[in-house]
Order: C-alpha cells, then structure tokens, then sequence
C-alpha cells in the first residue's frame, strides 16, 4: 500500500468533482443548503393532470425544461447540468473530457402526447384508434425526435458529444440502485487501469402519471397527500410509501495518482462498492436480508475497512415499510450493538425517492456531509417506529466530524449496491 | 499463448426463429438454405418468430412464467440454456458467485390498453390528461410493471436460476450488449471477475418494438431478402428477430479446475460511438480493427443491422479495410436482435470454431467462400443508430467441446 495504491494495490480513487438537480433546487449550494436546513423539495403535482390517481405528490424538477418535452428531455437536461457542475469543480474539460461516460437512466418509452399525436396522425389510414394507426404515421410521416427519444442510447449519446466523453458510453439500470453502479462501473474501470478519469452520472426525470399509476398498483408510494412536504417519513411508525422525485447527480472521479499529477483538488476517496443481488422476490427482499447484508459487507471489504471505521451512514430509507425495516435490520446485523450510535438519516425524508438517479445524488450529498461535517437531518421524524433503533439524525441537522460514509442502495429486482466514501486522507 | 486470466468462453444458450439450443441452431445454420420468417402478422413488415418453446424446460414454476413479459421469458430461458450448458445449472455456489451483465431494452406494453385510451381520445375525450390516467388506473395489470422493467430480466434470472454474484443491466440497443460482453470480459481479464452470465434477448413480435424502429423508417416492406440486399428495398433495411443469447465467460484457470469444456476463446473487445457520417463512422471502425487485430482473422462473423446507411458504411468498411476476409451477415439467418446482436455473433463464432465447421454463405451476392475451417473469427456490430463493437474469437487450444 503506498499513498497510491490501496490495501488491494489497486488505484486509490479520487472524487474530483460533484454536481446534482434535485426538487430542492440546481448545484451543490442550494441543494445543501436546503437540505441541512431540513427543506422538503416534495409538492402538489402540476405538470399533469392528477384526477383519479391515488398519489398526487411527488418531487419533480420543474425548472430545467419545459414540461411538453418529456422525460427524455428532463432527464437529458438534469445529468447535463449535473455532469457539467462536476467536470467545473475538477477543473478538467467540460468539451473534451477525455475519459468513459457511466450513465444511469431510466428505461425510456413514447409518451402519451407523441403516441396521441401519432394516432390521430394515423387517422388519415382510415383504421381504428391504435398500434396499426400509430405505425402507419411512423411509417409515412417524419418523426426524428420521435425516434430519437424512443432509444435506450440517446441519453448518453448526447452526453458524450457534449462534454467529449471516450469510447462506447454505458447506459445502465439496476433499478433504485442504478446511480450507485453507475459510480461502481467508473470504480472498476479506473482499477483495471482502462482509464484515468471517468465521469458517472444518474438521472431520473421521469415521474408521469404512468410512472405515478405503475408504482400505486405495487402500492409502493405514500398517499399522504394533505401535506406533501410531510410525506415521506423514513423510520416513522406511520410511514406508508416513498415519494417519487427526480434528479441528477454527477461524479468526477480520478486515480489519485493522476488527480495529485495535475494539482487537482481532491474532494475526497471513493474507497469500495458492493453488490450481492437477491433471488427471493421481484419487489420484496429476502427475510433474513442476507442479500443487503452481503452487500453492505462487500463494500465494506472492498474498501479494506472494518465497521468501526464508518461515522455515519447515507440511508437508502425510502419511506416504504418494508425497505426501512429490512435496512434497519440488515444494518444492525453488519454493525450489532454499535449501530445505536453511529447516525444514519435519509435524504429521501426531503428529496424523495429520485429513483435512477437516487445513489448518485446520495453520493455527493455524502461528500458533502464528509466536507462541511454537517450531517444533513431525516426530516418528518415525529412519530418514530419503535421497531428501528436507530439515530435518524432526527428533524435537523447536526454538527458533525465524519472520516468515512457508507451509502446504501437497494432496488426493485433484487439489486443491492453499497458504497464507501471517505475524506481525503490527510 | 494461453495465460490463466484468458476469458473462455463455456457456455451457451441459444433461443432464435431457427431453434433453442446450441445444436438446432448451429444445424440450421451449417444446412441454411432460408430464414424461418413471419410476413402476416405484422405486414407490412417481417419478423422472424420465435418457434414454439416449452418454457417450463427452463422456468419451472407457472408462477414465474406468469410474473414475465415475453422477452424476459425469452431471456430468462435462453439463461438456463446457457447455464446447463456450462454444467453450471444448478450448482450453488457457482451461481451464488456468478456475475452478470443483461443487456435489455424495455418490456412490452398492453396493447389493449393503450389502445383503449387512444379509442377514448380519438372519441373526443373533455380532457385528455384526465382520460389517461381513468383507463390506466382500472385497465392496468398490478405486475405488469415488473415485467416491462429493463432490470428485472436480470432480476428473474436471480430469481429462476439464483444467480446472484452481481447484477448489472445495460441498455441501448446493440450498444448494450457490445458494452455488457467488453465489459464482462474486462473485469474476468482483471481479476475483478471469476465467471459470468452475459447476453440479452428481444421480442419483436409486439407492435410497440416495431414502432420504435419504424419511427426513424428502419423497417423493410419489401419481400424478404438477404441484409446486404435491402439498399434499394422499400422502406428501411431492418427486418428484426425474436430470441434470447446468453453466454458463460470464465476465467481459463477456473474453467479448466472445474473440468468445463471450453468453447473457444474471446480476444480483445472494443467498442465506439460518436457521430455516424460515413467517414467518422470509417475513422472509427479502421482503429477498434487495429486494436482488436480484425483483419488478422480467418472470417468476419458480422452482426450487421440491416439499415441503410449504417449497412452502406459497413459494406465499405468490409471490401477496402478487410479485403479477402470472408464475411457472414448472420442478420440473414436470425433477423435483428438489437441488444442480443453482439452476443449473438459471439456466441456462433465460437460454436463454428469449437466444431471445427464452417458457416456456409448465407448470401452468395456479397459473401465468398472460406477456404478452411476457421481458427480465428472476428465479430463486427455497428448498431443501427450508435455504436460500434468488434471481438476476436479464437479457437480455444485443447478444446474440448
């Protein structure tokens, strides 16, 4: 192990930069502020009509594109300013950044508007309302952004060209974890020596009323609509659900070696990541949580650290019963009688769950709790759920000196991506 | 030439319109005379139709098969296809420790009830917003959801065949699965990785995937014909495929202690994107050759898309920077899996380089004969939209399969 090299001799990783959107706001600056001034960015929905829906809140960013553009565009604009607020604070290029592009977004679709338009488009084909109609428009109109925004890869194409990325862009999801792989895949790629630098963003811009209906009949969202601010309640007894929320979230991440070449300032260590998935059920975990346990361990190992060493802990929390239950438990497992005390809170109490995006945006917030030594609050915490023993960081923030994070994610389909991220080493 | 870090390849699972298996597939190709095509059901396109499959071959439990649309069946079959294949089916620990890479797009929507929400709007509906969400929330299936989610092909695998080691989902098109077969390749290399489940499946037969490449006007209308044929086609140059690809990668000193027959070896993978004019497109191809040492191959197992331009590109790419190399546009036989292409080409070069057989032309206009058996088969993708991919195959020394 030298300054370079980490107890597995591979490349000590440097976070050199940082960026996220969230409903709180745009940057670094204002999201932090907001969020340790315990500032709930969920409120009533506008971008659409709510009428028969069982959840009509949610976190969404209504302040980046225009509504009628969609989600492509929204999340496209998100990790755009995310990834360009990251490359900013790294000093590199923000035209020709010169390393691979890690994205996590979410599956992309037609919308209901474009389908609509398609079919009455169509309509001039004589048939009934439906797919031959929508395929005879495809078929003899012209629809470039159309098709465009229907594939998987147009998101991180539009990435690299802006900011000059390298190589095939990888577009990942692993659910609710997805932004944590995406820093995860950056990780591997620096340690396998294939790059210096890499950027890794997560993006979710897609809260719909599909999205909103698909979620409701999993009944995985609250329906506390009275108050949409006190909705989502991590660790709370009367917690019912998560919050849908959308954001981005952005890393610049270097070997350290070539990050101390070039000056740059290191903001701090990105020293493991860990997976385990889990085979019992497509939305519920294992009981035993073996497969978060496993993960937590992972990252832990990975990162050559024992539990002692963590001050405090990024929540996964998302406000459902059975995550912060399962979390709760899986963590007192991996940490026994010391999980009393090292403080854990969510900043899903505030943000909501932002999904894709979620374990990148978290990330940078545990950066940033590590730099400012602030932790930020769990928010909503009146009614604490007897079963989880944990300090939430209850309702504001605390002051706090924190060495060592580790951020949890945990997902739909069984993914579970575990982070550790330390202060830069003195 | 061997190291114990070599990436081997040693197991496959194969589900296209010409069969399920490694051998219905590989005979249908050795004695290819035409496709298995569908010109009806969604005409004025072809497809190539998945054949009839009993999926509790694969997927035990009604209850599973039920939790899926049909291309994560697809996927998740073709997966335990390629497990037993590798003698790894079953097996606890390997599969606990297994890491996988699923290439994916999105799963299929209910035609009924899009159709009924586009019914109400074209009636006249007060208000769309509102008609929308009426119909989606009485008219949508609960589970639904699940089985439309890229992730949880991957997801049902863990479930069906408890491979749990890791699980990451790529998507983008052939891109995906270029980037899940490098990358997987990659961390084996580096000793991130021991062994894995790569691949990716496709179900065309759904009108929402043909809309979405119809809506860039990619989709042939013509007569079938061969995919280097179609320039002067009507309509676009795709004409798509159902089927699953899944491939074991594994260390060489990993396969050989566990005694697994070892189909071939993968080389050098490299992949790009960037802009898709004719000369950038060139400047790409011309250097993922020199780095993976394409033009040192015996034959080009070609995963081309068929659509026009990017096949135009490729046609090019062949005769002036691989001249004399034989080529096979396996597109011909299987039609266009999209995230399952890349595997899919990977997956016959190393079947044709383990039984020592050619493939045959499967398009006597473009392609020429191979003299011998292949000891080395380059695999090329350029993906209809994006992205570009090549793979070196070689015939794995000692091999056993």
């Amino acid at each position: 192990m030298t300054r370079f090299t980490d107890h597995a001799g591979r490349p000590v990783i440097a976070i050199t930069g940082a960026g996220v959107v969230s409903s709180l706001g745009s940057g670094k600056d204002e999201n932090w502020a907001q969020l340790t001034a315990g500032q709930s960015g969920i409120h009533r929905i506008t971008r659409f009509a709510t009428d028969h829906l069982r959840t009509t809140i949610a976190g969404t960013v209504d302040f980046m594109s225009p509504p009628e553009a969609g989600s492509v565009a929204l999340s496209y604009a998100m990790a755009e300013f995310a990834v360009l607020e990251a490359i900013a604070e790294s000093g590199l290029s923000q035209s020709d950044f010169g390393g691979p592009l890690f994205l996590a977004a979410p599956p992309v679709e037609l919308e209901w508007w474009q389908r609509i338009a398609l079919d009455a488009d169509g309509a001039t084909s004589g048939g009934e309302p439906g797919y031959q109609r929508l395929l005879h428009a495809a078929r003899t109109g012209s629809h470039p952004a159309f098709f465009q925004s229907a594939q998987f890869g147009t998101i991180a194409s539009r990435l690299q060209q802006r900011i000059g990325t390298r190589g095939l862009p990888i577009t990942l999801s692993t659910a609710c974890a997805s932004g944590a792989t995406a820093i995860q895949l950056g990780v591997e790629a620096i340690r396998r020596g294939e790059a210096e630098r890499v950027v890794s963003v997560g993006t979710d811009g897609s809260v719909t009323s599909e999205a909103l209906v698909r979620f409701s009949l999993l009944s995985a969202l609250s329906t506390q609509n009275e108050i949409p601010e006190k909705a989502s309640k991590p660790f709370s007894k009367d917690r019912d659900g998560f919050v849908m929320a959308e954001s981005a979230g952005a890393l610049v991440m270097e070997s350290l070696e070539s990050a101390t070449a070039r000056g740059a300032t290191v903001l701090g260590i990105l020293e493991g990541c860990g997976e385990c998935a889990d085979d019992f059920h497509r939305t519920r975990s294992k009981p035993d949580g073996s497969p978060a346990i496993a993960a937590v361990r992972a990252a832990l190992d990975d990162a050559g650290v024992s539990t002692g060493d963590v001050g405090y802990i990024n929540a996964h929390g998302t406000s459902t019963p059975e995550n912060d239950k399962m979390e709760s438990m899986s963590l007192s497992t991996v940490f026994g009688e010391a999980m009393r005390s090292i403080p854990i809170s969510s900043n899903k109490s505030m943000i909501g769950h932002t999904l894709t995006a979620a374990g990148a945006i978290e990330a940078v917030f545990s950066l940033l709790t590590i730099r400012t030594g602030t932790l930020p609050p769990t928010i909503n915490h009146v009614n604490p759920d007897p079963a989880i023993e944990l300090d939430v960081v209850p309702n504001t923030k605390r002051a706090a000196t924190v060495g060592r994070v580790l951020s949890n994610s945990f997902g739909f389909g069984g993914q579970n991506t575990c982070l550790v991220i330390a202060a830069e080493p003195a | 030439m061997t190291a114990p870090n070599d990436v081997v390849i040693t197991g496959i699972g194969l589900l296209t319109s010409l069969g399920e298996g490694v051998e219905a597939n590989w005979a249908a190709l050795r004695d290819f005379t035409a496709p298995v095509i569908d010109s009806e059901r969604f005409a004025p396109y072809t497809v190539h139709p998945l054949p009839e499959v009993d999926w509790s071959q694969q997927i035990a439990k009604r209850g599973d098969q039920r939790q899926m649309e049909a291309w994560q069946r697809i996927g998740t079959y073709s997966a335990g296809l390629a497990l037993e294949d590798a003698g790894i089916k079953g097996n606890e620990a390997l599969c606990a420790s297994m890491d996988m890479i699923v290439a994916a797009g999105g799963g299929e929507r209910d035609v009924d009830v899009d159709t009924m929400i586009l019914k109400r709007i074209a009636d006249g509906a007060s208000d769309i917003g509102v008609a929308i969400n009426e119909v989606l929330t009485t008219e949508l299936r609960p589970t639904l959801f699940l089985a439309q989610l890229s992730n949880l092909l991957a997801g049902n695998i863990s479930i069906v065949h408890k491979v749990t080691g890791s699980s990451r989902t790529f998507m983008g098109e052939e891109g995906a699965g270029i980037s899940a077969i490098l990358t997987a390749a990659a961390r084996i290399r580096s000793g991130q990785s021991t062994h894995a489940l790569v691949g990716g499946a496709y179900n065309t037969e759904h009108p929402d995937m043909l809309l979405s490449y119809e809506l860039g006007h990619h989709l042939m209308r013509d007569a079938w014909r061969p995919v280097w044929q179609r320039g002067q086609a009507a309509g676009g140059g795709i004409v798509t495929g159902s089927g699953g690809v899944f491939l074991v990668l594994e260390r060489r000193d990993h396969a050989i202690e566990r005694g697994a027959k070892i189909y071939a070896s993968l080389g050098t993978v490299a992949a790009d994107l960037g802009p898709t004019g004719a000369q950038e497109t060139r400047e790409r191809l011309d250097r993922l050759a020199a780095e993976t040492g394409l033009g040192e191959t015996d034959i080009v197992f070609s995963a081309v898309s068929g659509a026009d331009g990017r096949t135009a590109d490729e046609k090019v790419f062949l005769t002036e920077s691989l001249a004399g190399i034989p080529v096979r546009g396996l597109t011909t036989a299987t039609g266009n899996l999209s995230e399952a292409q890349f595997p899919l080409a990977v997956a016959l070069a190393a079947l044709s380089l383990s039984t020592g057989e050619k493939l045959p032309v499967l398009d006597p206009d473009f392609e020429t004969e191979a003299d011998t058996a292949p000891s080395s088969i380059g695999v090329l993708a350029i993906g209809f939209n994006a992205a570009e991919g090549m793979a070196v195959v070689r015939k794995a020394e000692g091999a056993t399969a």
